[in-house]
């Protein structure tokens, strides 16, 4: 196996908060490994750090091999970033973002209208080409962003969260466009609050909660200590949550939480037939159940399963914010 | 099968949709080889290319470039010209270029600014990711932002012959004036670099640039003679670098001595390319 990337004990402080706090990481190259976590988590800190932008204040993270610190130019031309907001110019066009980055790589003039044509081209935004990207839909910003990335084909792809926002047609086609990219040898590092997007995409995945990391796996192996699925119960009465609770305790034979809703509770497991016999044990009884569902867990149950708290989001929502407040008070 | 061949069996069906063909993208990765690195002259080039585009596109932005230099060169001479120098005419000989090194140094600022929006924006984490050599993006903007200097010179130099102004140094003596001015605002610019690396708003960095430009413009010899001045103001009259390049401006238009003036205007743009190049650079690789 061959290492894409290596951290170890990574840090990075903005004013008081550890917003990265002692990351260690050892990512295969090949595939996708995701960094799943909730806002505020440390996930685009790190990828910065990753990515040449952000110096890591302790610890050490090499990239292919390369030490992000001393080596950074060489890391910088074999890596790409898609950053989560589009880092791209919003005032240009598509076609004259895609030429600027060619030229920046050092196409020809020829080359880089070329190199920009096919690009357009392979992701579907020929007719799109000489509008201002500022007025792109948000699918097609994105596209226009991870196009800018494969301007010259990475070795390794960073991808900050590059389907928040987007409508689950534009979610797709961004799938299929990283699942070309691994097809074709790169290795994309992919952030994402989505359980169900690092299920379709990785083949690794690290939860990351305040800035650690807290469990490490193949989808299979996370899920599997969550639950695959997530059973959700509302009662008629509020006042029957308590025995229902004991109730589906006993014929599930796991936990069940109550959430903040009253009336409402969620399980753990691992298929239908359980759900199903809790469910059967409630009828049993003389509680009434309003409705129920059985559905994949949310970030914010594997978080529960995990870490025994719901997911939080650590107050500097805005990372980059956070960065900028702290370069204003001077810190280096 | 060979990347072309991929990529003309797919050419042909996605160009007319919205759609991502996978063919396509794979064809697409398997043709991004790299080329071989472009210099920092390139690099620089191709930043001040994007500056010019983004005045193609958002021409608006040119307003501060010629409604407003024209705007103070009316206002400055009609309202000074009688009272300073008993006529227009005579005031406009002394006035113009100061108010051309007035209206160029007023502007820089909106490079800080321009700066400042851009990165908050995330353009630039695309540029700082990139293997190049790493103040282009800076330098090429400042490149971009000399265009814009030069339109206002040409703009109040314009002005200025319709409306009176006869330079003694002919052609030759306006542009050596112009240039000395050009290469003290690209200079110049380097501060309002930094100070976008390093304040939060825009709004915040044109708010430092005019505690910094007031000072530097007003207390100058731009407008009146400073012997007038109480001995405080005069002496940093004499101590301010636009003072120097006013002098420079003047002398070389109106083909008038210059002493040392030129001199320590080239000096001070080195000194302030030197302290605020390297400053900026260090706030922009952190």
């Amino acid at each position: 196996m061959t290492t894409a990337i290596e951290t170890a004990g990574l840090v990075k402080l903005f004013k008081d908060t550890r917003a990265v706090d002692g990351i260690d990481l050892q990512v295969a190259a090949g595939g996708v490994h995701g960094f799943l976590g909730p806002n505020g988590a440390g996930k685009t800190t790190t990828i910065r750090m990753l990515a040449t932008l952000l110096r890591p204040d302790a610890g050490e993270a090499r990239v292919l091999g390369r030490d992000v610190v001393r080596d950074a130019d060489e890391v910088r031309s074999r890596v790409a970033l898609t950053g989560q907001f589009a880092s791209v110019d919003e005032d240009l066009t598509g076609r004259e973002n895609l030429v600027l980055v060619s030229r920046l790589y050092g196409f020809s003039r020829a080359g880089a209208r070329a190199r920009a044509d096919e690009l357009l081209d392979a992701f579907g935004l020929s007719d799109a080409a000489d509008r201002q990207v500022k007025k792109f839909s948000g699918g097609m910003r994105r596209r226009i962003d991870i196009a800018a990335s494969i301007v010259v084909t990475p070795e390794l792809i960073f991808l900050d969260e590059p389907t928040t926002g987007l409508d689950p047609r534009s979610r797709n086609q961004v799938w299929d466009i990283v699942r070309a990219m691994v097809s074709s040898g790169t290795t994309v590092l992919l952030t994402t609050q989505y359980l169900d997007e690092a299920d379709q995409l990785a083949d690794r995945i690290s939860v990351i909660d305040a800035g650690k990391v807290i469990a490490e796996g193949t989808p299979g192996q996370l899920k599997a200590s969550v639950g695959a699925s997530a059973l959700h119960v509302r009662l008629l009465n509020p006042d029957d949550r308590p025995r229902a609770r004991a109730v589906l305790e006993r014929a599930l034979g796991t936990a069940v939480t109550e959430d903040p809703d009253p009336a409402a509770l969620t399980a753990s497991v691992d298929s239908s037939a359980p759900a199903m016999r809790g469910i059967a044990a409630l009828e049993a009884t003389d509680v009434l159940v309003a409705q129920f569902s059985l559905g994949q867990p949310s970030l914010d149950e594997v978080f529960l399963a995990l870490t025994g708290h719901p997911a939080e989001s650590a107050g500097t929502d805005d990372e980059a914010g956070a960065e900028r407040d702290a370069a204003a008070r001077g810190a280096e | 099968m060979s990347v072309d061949d991929t990529r003309t069996a797919t050419a042909g069906t996605t160009a007319a949709t919205d759609e991502v063909a996978t063919a396509a993208v794979l064809g697409a990765l398997a043709s991004g080889a790299r080329p071989d690195r472009p210099s920092g002259l390139t690099t620089s080039l191709t930043f001040g290319w994007r500056a010019l585009l983004k005045i193609k596109h958002v021409p608006e932005q040119l307003f501060d470039v010629t409604v407003f230099p024209v705007m103070i060169t009316l206002l400055f001479t009609y309202l000074f010209g009688g009272a300073i120098a008993g006529s227009v005419d005579d005031y406009i000989q002394f006035l113009l270029p100061g108010i051309l090194v007035q209206g160029v140094i007023m502007i820089t600022m909106y490079t800080g600014v321009t700066l400042n929006t851009d990165i908050q924006k995330g353009v630039f984490d695309r540029f700082r990711s990139l293997p190049i050599w790493r103040p282009s993006a800076l330098v090429g903007m400042l490149l971009g932002d000399a265009v814009r200097f030069t339109i206002a010179s040409v703009v109040i130099v314009a002005l200025g012959l319709l409306i009176g102004f006869r330079p003694e140094g002919g052609p030759l003596g306006v542009l050596a004036g112009v240039a000395l001015l050009l290469l003290f605002a690209f200079s110049f610019g380097w501060i309002w670099t930094f100070l976008a690396l390093v304040l939060r708003t825009p709004n915040a960095v044109m708010g430092v640039s005019m505690m910094v430009i007031t000072p530097l413009t007003f207390g100058s010899n731009i407008f009146v003679d400073p012997s007038t001045m109480p001995g405080w103001l005069q002496a940093f009259v004499e101590v301010n670098p636009v003072s120097d390049l006013v002098t420079g401006v003047r002398g070389l238009m109106n083909a008038q001595p210059v002493g040392d003036h030129v001199l320590v205007t080239v000096l001070w743009a080195l000194a302030l390319v030197a302290v605020f190049g390297p400053l900026t650079m260090r706030r922009y690789a952190r």
